[in-house]
Formats: structure tokens, C-alpha cells, sequence
């Protein structure tokens, strides 16, 4: 493992049944930067990227071999409390999914749910959620409205409010922006960009001038294995592997 | 050309008569019925049949203890189907594993809520009076009105929850929800329109109940001292008053003004199902 490591995947095997979805993933995600997981559809991005805060665990028949270490914890472990990895591990969907509350409730639930009930203190968390996530000057004059009355974009950075506010250490982002239009996208990342100071981002995309362009690290998937995985502008510019190279030119997927 | 979008004139115009011809009919028919009801019922309504007892001595008819009885007979039923419902509907929604089973039992739950009531009526009266030996009492009504629509609750209660999109879940967990705070705060909030809906149509249903509340609860309209003694023995609701009254003793006004209270019953426990889905919605 390698120094920074924040979560080291070993030897992982996943199947849903009889069908093997990942092979032998080893990986380590570096700490404070954005890695971006690229690959066609199907090849287990996805499906990698919900084991790391087990939310295919609510996937019925997956089982999972190898290991997976958060901060050093083995986070398959049969006595590991869930959701105490989930409170440092957050997640962003693919499609916005604010709940049918407000929005001041909605960045509220996650504190609520970690006990927090003191008024002063859930409006700061709040405040600073949103600025965190770029949308506080949008939303400040209207925290009591029902946050599904926001755009889609402004949906999805009221998500990322959402995860800010149980204070994650890792964010993972499964193409957290495959549903917003090109505006909305940029904000998107160049928040992301601001978020690394802070926060572990481990982001799914199919959208590889988007790796590109947010990445430090990429991991190129194929077929349910890691094909390669790098610095980002090595792994575009100068790929180790043949498979890469087809894939990043555009010759499938 | 011109004769045939001829012919398609004449057809549209014919089937749109027919339909609304079809669409008059049913609102005068319910409208009469609904009329015929109240015209007959109202002027029967007085403050003695509301208030007292009935006597032979005096020769009076009241229908105070029949409000009690369904009164007592509704919340009793409530208190037991309302834990249990939703909490068989959340288990087969929300917890269950084993797909076959949830399955099999949504089918049965299916079958049981098509069941002529006088079935439920048979089956409380050989087990709850005969079987426990609670006799023709409140109590074995209450039991039966339970087993009568839990079917139909788990299944509205269900259908709540399917409507649920899976992302509020995935949401709440995502954020160390554990499974019944997600529940709680994620699941029930967004349903709790379509289960008070259906709670209160199976309200609906215990009101216009007779038969198998015949057979149970028997059809007595005497006040009790107290509540346990209520419970436990014997009581008409409103229904069973009308068909006791009408059948039994040829009171045909007391029957119409009994049709009257129990129609504007059914009017108000729909509206309070309309306003409380639009109200819970958020």
C-alpha cells in the first residue's frame, strides 16, 4: 500500500450470482485527489465504485471476495457498524434524488440522523453545506421550499450539500453529472476541483474529456477488470496498456 | 373521400350522445338514490332518536346506542389493524428476503380483500362466540372487522410503499441511515398520504358492514355503564340497526333517517380521505 492511500481495494472479486462483475481489482485510492473511474458500460465502474461504502449490500445475492481497507479498517468485516462507514464514506448518485422535503431539511437529515438537534447548530451545518457545495447565494433566501422545485442541476448540488453535512472523508460520485445539461456540468466540477482540498473524490464517468479534465488519478476499466490505472495525463497521453489506448482513441465503448 | 369523412362525422356524433347519455344516467341515478335518501331520511332525524335508548315501555325508538356501538366497534378495530397492517406491510415491503413468500402472501392478501364479508361473519362466529366462547359480543365484532379488512390495509399500506422511488431509500442509507431511521424518516413521510387513505376507506367499509357483524356482534341497542362491558357484550352498529329496525319491526322511518346518518358518514369519511392525501402530500 502505498503511502496516501486513504482506500486500498485487494484481490476484490464481486458477483451477482453466478456472473462475476469485478476480477481481482487491487487499487490504491490516493488521498485529497480525484480519481475518475472510466471504462464502457458494463465493465464494473460502477459496481467497484458501490462496494467501496457497501452500498451493494443492498443488491440481493452479490457476495465479494478480497478486501477492501478504509483508513486501514477492513470495511467488509462482519462486525463493521455500515453506517459508520457511510457517515465517512458519501455517496452522489447519478440522478439527482433530493428528498420530497425542503431544502434546509434535506441537508438537515444527515446531521439529524447522527443526533444533532440543536437549532443553531443545524443552521450552521446547513450554511456551510451549501456553501460548500456553490449553491448557498442560489437557495439562501429560500432554505423552507421544497427542494425538488430547484433545477436539476441545482438538485444535484443541493445531493452534494446533502453528503457534506454528515462531514465525509471520501466522496464518490457515480456520474454524478450524466443527467445535467452543460452549464451545470461545469459548475459541477469546478466545484469537484475545490472539493479535493478537503475531501477523497473517487468519481465514475463516462465522459472522458471530463476525466481529463477534473482527474489526477484515472482507472480504466474493461470487462470487469482494472486494466490500468494512473496519473491522469500519463494514462491519456502515454497508455501502458494496448486496451487503453483503443479505448481513450475512441475505437470502442 | 367526402362520403367516408361523412361517415365518421355521423359515427364521432353518435358514440359522443351515447357516451354522455350513458355518463347522465349514472349522475341522476346517484343523485336520486342520494336524494331519495335524505328526503326521506332527514325529517326522521330527531334529537330523541339521536340521543336516547329505545323503549318499549314508552314506546320510543333511539339510535344512541348503535352510534356508540359503531363508534367503539371503528376505533376498537383501528387500534389493533393499524400497528398490524402497517407493520406487516413494511415487513413484506421493506424487510422481507424471500421473494416467493412475499409473493404468496400478497396473493392471498389479494384473495382475502375479493372474500364476500358474510365469510369473515361465519368464520368470527364459529371461532371468536363459539370456539373462545366470547359469545355475540363487541369484542368478537372488533376481531372480526380486524381479520376482515387487514388484507385490504397491507395492501393499500404496500402499494404506498412501492410508490416510493428506491432513491429516497438509497439517498438515506448513503448518509449512515440505519435501515428503520431510513424507514421512518425517508419511506413513511413520502407514503403516509395512500396509508390514511386507506385507513380511512377501511373505515368505510366497517360502517356499511352487516352481515358478518350480524353474526358477531350481534344487533342488542342497550347503553352500557362503561366501556369493558360495552366490549363485551352484545351491540348493533348503525348498519345492523337498519336491517334490524326495517326487517324485524317495520320502522321504515327510523330505517330512511338510520340510511340518512349513515350516508352522511360515508360523505364525510370521503372528503377527510380527499383533504388528507391532498394535505399529508407535501
Amino acid at each position: 500500500m502505498q503511502a496516501g492511500t486513504i482506500i486500498s481495494a485487494q484481490d476484490l472479486d464481486l458477483y451477482y450470482g453466478e456472473n462475476q462483475a469485478l476480477k481481482k481489482i487491487t487499487m490504491d485510492i490516493p488521498e485529497r485527489q480525484v480519481t475518475a473511474l472510466i471504462g464502457p458500460s458494463g465493465c464494473g465502474k460502477s459496481t467497484f465504485l458501490k462496494t467501496l461504502n457497501r452500498m451493494n449490500d443492498l443488491v440481493p445475492n452479490v457476495r465479494i471476495e478480497g478486501t477492501i481497507t478504509y483508513r486501514g479498517q477492513d470495511i467488509y468485516m462482519p462486525k463493521l457498524d455500515v453506517t459508520w462507514l457511510r457517515r465517512h464514506v458519501g455517496m452522489v448518485f447519478q440522478k439527482p434524488n433530493p428528498f420530497p422535503m425542503s431544502i434546509y431539511d434535506n441537508i438537515a437529515y444527515g446531521p439529524r440522523t447522527h443526533g444533532i438537534r440543536n437549532k443553531r447548530q443545524l443552521d450552521e451545518i446547513v450554511e456551510r453545506s451549501l456553501r460548500g457545495a456553490a449553491i448557498w447565494d442560489e437557495v439562501s433566501d429560500r432554505l423552507k421550499k421544497p427542494a425538488l422545485s430547484l433545477s436539476g442541476g441545482q438538485q444535484q448540488r443541493i445531493c452534494i450539500a446533502r453528503a457534506l453535512a454528515v462531514e465525509p472523508d471520501v466522496l464518490l460520485m457515480d456520474e454524478a453529472t450524466s443527467a445535467l445539461d452543460p452549464i451545470s456540468t461545469s459548475k459541477i466540477e469546478d466545484l469537484i476541483a475545490e472539493l479535493k482540498k478537503q475531501y477523497t473524490i473517487v468519481i465514475v464517468t463516462h465522459n472522458m474529456q471530463q476525466a481529463v479534465r477534473i482527474s489526477d488519478r484515472c482507472a480504466f476499466f474493461l470487462l470487469g477488470q482494472l486494466v490500468e490505472f494512473g496519473e491522469t495525463t500519463q494514462l491519456f497521453s502515454t497508455p501502458k496498456d494496448k486496451r487503453t489506448e483503443e479505448y481513450i482513441t475512441g475505437r470502442f465503448g | 373521400m367526402e362520403h367516408k369523412s361523412l361517415r365518421r362525422t355521423v359515427y364521432d356524433r353518435t358514440m359522443r350522445i351515447l357516451i354522455r347519455v350513458c355518463a347522465a344516467l349514472t349522475c341522476l341515478l346517484l343523485a336520486f338514490l342520494i336524494g331519495y335518501i335524505f328526503v326521506n331520511g332527514i325529517p326522521n332525524i330527531t334529537w330523541q332518536l339521536l340521543s336516547t335508548e329505545p323503549s318499549f315501555r314508552s314506546d320510543t325508538i333511539g339510535i344512541l346506542p348503535n352510534l356508540v356501538n359503531t363508534l367503539v366497534l371503528i376505533l376498537g378495530t383501528l387500534l389493533i389493524v393499524l400497528p398490524l397492517g402497517a407493520g406487516a406491510a413494511i415487513y413484506l415491503t421493506e424487510y422481507a428476503q424471500n421473494r416467493r413468500v412475499v409473493a404468496a402472501i400478497e396473493f392471498a392478501a389479494e384473495t382475502l380483500s375479493g372474500i364476500p364479508s358474510i365469510l369473515f361473519g361465519l368464520v368470527g362466529m364459529l371461532f371468536f362466540t363459539e370456539l373462545l366462547g366470547w359469545g355475540g359480543s363487541i369484542r368478537a365484532g372488533i376481531m372480526t372487522m380486524v381479520i376482515m379488512v387487514l388484507p385490504t390495509i397491507i395492501r393499500t399500506t404496500q402499494e404506498s410503499l412501492k410508490s416510493v422511488p428506491q432513491s429516497y431509500r438509497e439517498a438515506s442509507l448513503g448518509l449512515g441511515s440505519g435501515k428503520w431511521h431510513m424507514i421512518r424518516t425517508a419511506v413513511l413521510p413520502s407514503s403516509v398520504d395512500g396509508i390514511v387513505t386507506g385507513y380511512i376507506l377501511a373505515i368505510g367499509r366497517i360502517l356499511g358492514e352487516s352481515a358478518a357483524l350480524l353474526f358477531t356482534a350481534g344487533s342488542a341497542s342497550i347503553l352500557s355503564s362503561n366501556l369493558l362491558q360495552t366490549i363485551n357484550s352484545s351491540g348493533g352498529t348503525l348498519s345492523v340497526a337498519l336491517y334490524m329496525y326495517v326487517s324485524e319491526r317495520g320502522e321504515l322511518e327510523v330505517g330512511f333517517a338510520i340510511a340518512a346518518i349513515l350516508m352522511f358518514l360515508a360523505l364525510l369519511l370521503n372528503l377527510t380521505a380527499k383533504v388528507a392525501g391532498k394535505k399529508l402530500k407535501r
